[in-house]
C-alpha cells in the first residue's frame, strides 16, 4: 500500500474530489451489486456486501453486468445516494455513460493494479483534469 | 473528437437543444475513451426501464421531450428494451400506482420523440436483426453480444441515455467495437463439451464469461459441436455478458467473423488458452442451488422465443401448479402464443405469461417484498446473477425441472 503517493489513469471524466476510498478487488454494477434505496453493497457474493458507498471514492476493479447502471447514477445522484467518486481498473461503456450522465467522477486504467495501491479507508484525492489519484493517508 | 460540419452545427445549437444535448453527452463518453470521430448508425436500442430511471431519468427524459414538434424526434429507428411492467398483468405482479405512473410518463416520453415501443431485449429474433458491419448503438447486453457475435454487426453496450443520444443524431462515438482491431479475440476457449439444454448454454456463457472478465476482452471458442440453434446462443451470450460484460464472442465455423480461428486469431499461440468442460457449467449451476425449496419459477432475461413457449406449455399441459410460474415474452411474440394456445395451456396449469417486461427489469425487490418471494428457479444464468443483489436465492436448472418445481414447489 502507498501513502502519500499518485497514480496517472488513462481515461478520467468530472470535477475533483477528496474522501475516504472503499476498495476491493471486485466488479462493480448498480444494478446487481447495490441496494440503491439504503446505499449499501447488497449482492452477498461481492467482497462489500453490507457497506455503504454513500460519499465514499470507490476503488474497484472492474465495470460489470448490464446497461442499467447508464441511468441509475444519474438517480442516486438526485437523491444523493451516490458514491463521491469511482475509481476503477477497467472499465466498460455503461459506466463511462452513467458517470457522463450522473455527473460522477470517474477514473479508470493504471499501470498498476489499483485495488492493491490503495488501502481500504485511506483519504484519497482525485483530479479528473489531471487523470490524478493521491493517497494522502 | 474530430466534428464534421454537420457535428458542428450540431453541438452550435442550429438544429435545436435536444440533438445539442445528445451530441455533447456522446462527445464527454467519447473523449473518455479516445474516440477519433464519430460513426453513422442505422439502429438504436434503449434500454430504460423505470426502475433504472427513477424519477431523476424519467424528468430527464420529459425535459428532451418538451422541446417543440419537429426538433426533438430521433431520426434512424429507435426501439426499446423491455418496460418495467405489463400493464395488462400489473395486479398479479402487484405493481403499485406510482410504478405504473412512471411508466406511463416515460412512455409518453418517448413517444413524443418518436421512439418505437417494442419493449423487447429479443429484436434480433422479433423486430429487425442487424446484418454484418452495420454499425448500430443498442442497448441491453444481450443484444449486443448476440448482434455483434452471431449477426456480425458493430455496437458498444450503449446505456439508455447513449442509445437515445445515438437516436436523436444518428451516429456514436467511433471505439470500442466499431473498430475492427478490437474485434480480434484475446483469449482462447477450448469447449470440451456441447451443453444440451438452454440452462447448460447459460452457464457455460457464465464460466467463459467469468474467465474472460472483462468488457475488452474477445473469447474465441472451439469445440462446439453442431449448430447451435438461436435460443441456445441467445442464452449463451447472454450470460457471458451478464457474468463478465462481455460484448463479443466467436465460434470458430459458426459465427461470421471467424470461418477459421485465424480470421480472428492471427497468432493464436500468443493469447491465453483455457479449457472448459462439462463438470465447470455443471459446477456454476450447482453453485447456486442453496435449498431444494421454492417460492417461485421465473421464465425470463431474455425474453422467451415463440419456440421456448411452446417447450414450456408442452411441458405444462394438464399440470396443476403449487407455486406461481412467469414466463416472459416480448410484444411481438405474445399474440403468436395466444393464437397458437401457449399461452392458455400455461396459464390453465397456473403460470401466467406477461409480455413486454422483463422479471429483473420490472422492480424485482419490490415483488419479492410484496409476494414473500425468496427462492426462485429459473432456466436462465443470466437471471440468477443478476437477483442475488436483490434479496432473492435464485437457483439454476432445466426448463423441465423448473416446470417441475411449480408442480411440487421443489427444485431437484
Amino acid at each position: 500500500m502507498s501513502a502519500n503517493k499518485t497514480f496517472t489513469a488513462r481515461h478520467a471524466m468530472g470535477k475533483a474530489v477528496r474522501g475516504e476510498a472503499l476498495v476491493a478487488k471486485d466488479g462493480f454494477s448498480a444494478r446487481y451489486d447495490l441496494d440503491r434505496i439504503n446505499g449499501v453493497f447488497s449482492r452477498p457474493a461481492h467482497k462489500l456486501v453490507g457497506q455503504s458507498y454513500v460519499g465514499k471514492i470507490l476503488v474497484l476493479d472492474t465495470a460489470k453486468g448490464g446497461v442499467a447502471t447508464a441511468w441509475m447514477l444519474l438517480e442516486m445522484q438526485s437523491r444523493g445516494i451516490v458514491p463521491l467518486a469511482i475509481v476503477l481498473n477497467s472499465v466498460n461503456p455503461i459506466i463511462a455513460q452513467g458517470a457522463a450522465l450522473g455527473d460522477v467522477p470517474l477514473l479508470a486504467g493504471f499501470d498498476v493494479d489499483i485495488t492493491q495501491a490503495v488501502a481500504h479507508g485511506s483519504t484519497v484525492e482525485i483530479d479528473p483534469a489531471r487523470k490524478m489519484l493521491a493517497v494522502r493517508s | 473528437m474530430k466534428l464534421n460540419e454537420e457535428e458542428q452545427d450540431i453541438l452550435a445549437g442550429k438544429q435545436g437543444p435536444v440533438p445539442k444535448k445528445a451530441l455533447e453527452h456522446q462527445i464527454k463518453v467519447g473523449d473518455f475513451f479516445g474516440a477519433v470521430d464519430f460513426v453513422p448508425v442505422t439502429q438504436a436500442h434503449i434500454m430504460a426501464d423505470t426502475e433504472s430511471l427513477g424519477e431523476a431519468g424519467v424528468q430527464w427524459l420529459e425535459g428532451l421531450a418538451a422541446e417543440k414538434a419537429g426538433r426533438r424526434r430521433v431520426r434512424i429507428p429507435t426501439i426499446t428494451d423491455p418496460r418495467g411492467t405489463d400493464f395488462a398483468k400489473a395486479a398479479f405482479l402487484r405493481h403499485t400506482k406510482a410504478m405504473l405512473t412512471l411508466e406511463e410518463r416515460a412512455i409518453a416520453a418517448f413517444v413524443r420523440l418518436g421512439v418505437l415501443m417494442t419493449n423487447t431485449c429479443i429484436n434480433y429474433q422479433t423486430v429487425q436483426p442487424a446484418t454484418r458491419n452495420e454499425h448500430v448503438a443498442y442497448g441491453d447486453t444481450g443484444v449486443v453480444i448476440y448482434s455483434n457475435s452471431v449477426c456480425g454487426a458493430r455496437s458498444n453496450f450503449e446505456g439508455g441515455p447513449s442509445a437515445l443520444s445515438a437516436g436523436i443524431t444518428g451516429r456514436t462515438p467511433r471505439y470500442g467495437f466499431h473498430l475492427p482491431q478490437q474485434r480480434l479475440a484475446t483469449l482462447h476457449v477450448r469447449v470440451e463439451d456441447t451443453p444440451a439444454t438452454l440452462n447448460e448454454w447459460g452457464a457455460l456463457g457464465g464460466v467463459i464469461g467469468r474467465i474472460a472478465g472483462n468488457y475488452w476482452a474477445v473469447p474465441v471458442i472451439e469445440g462446439i459441436e453442431g449448430a447451435p440453434g438461436s435460443d441456445a446462443l441467445k442464452h449463451f451470450g447472454a450470460a457471458m455478458a451478464s457474468f463478465g460484460s462481455i460484448a463479443l464472442f466467436h465460434l470458430v465455423g459458426l459465427t461470421p467473423e471467424a470461418s477459421r480461428l485465424a480470421d480472428v486469431a492471427p497468432d493464436v499461440k500468443s493469447l491465453p488458452s483455457q479449457r472448459v468442460s462439462r463438470a465447470d457449467f455443471t459446477a456454476l449451476q450447482q453453485s447456486y442451488h442453496s435449498t431444494d425449496e421454492v417460492d417461485v419459477v421465473v421464465f425470463s432475461a431474455p425474453q422467451l422465443s415463440l419456440l421456448e413457449l411452446r417447450d414450456i406449455a408442452a411441458l405444462c399441459d394438464g399440470r396443476n401448479f403449487k407455486k406461481p410460474l412467469i414466463a416472459i415474452t416480448s410484444p411481438q411474440i405474445k399474440p403468436d402464443s395466444d393464437h397458437m394456445g401457449f399461452t392458455q395451456t400455461i396459464e390453465d396449469a397456473g403460470g401466467q405469461v406477461l409480455s413486454g417486461m422483463c422479471f429483473y427489469q420490472s422492480y424485482a425487490r419490490e415483488m419479492a417484498d410484496a409476494h414473500g418471494w425468496k427462492r426462485l428457479a429459473t432456466n436462465s444464468a443470466k437471471l440468477v446473477n443478476i437477483l442475488g443483489g436483490y434479496g432473492y436465492q435464485p437457483m439454476l436448472g432445466s426448463m423441465e425441472a423448473c416446470v417441475e418445481a411449480a408442480a411440487t414447489g421443489r427444485l431437484v
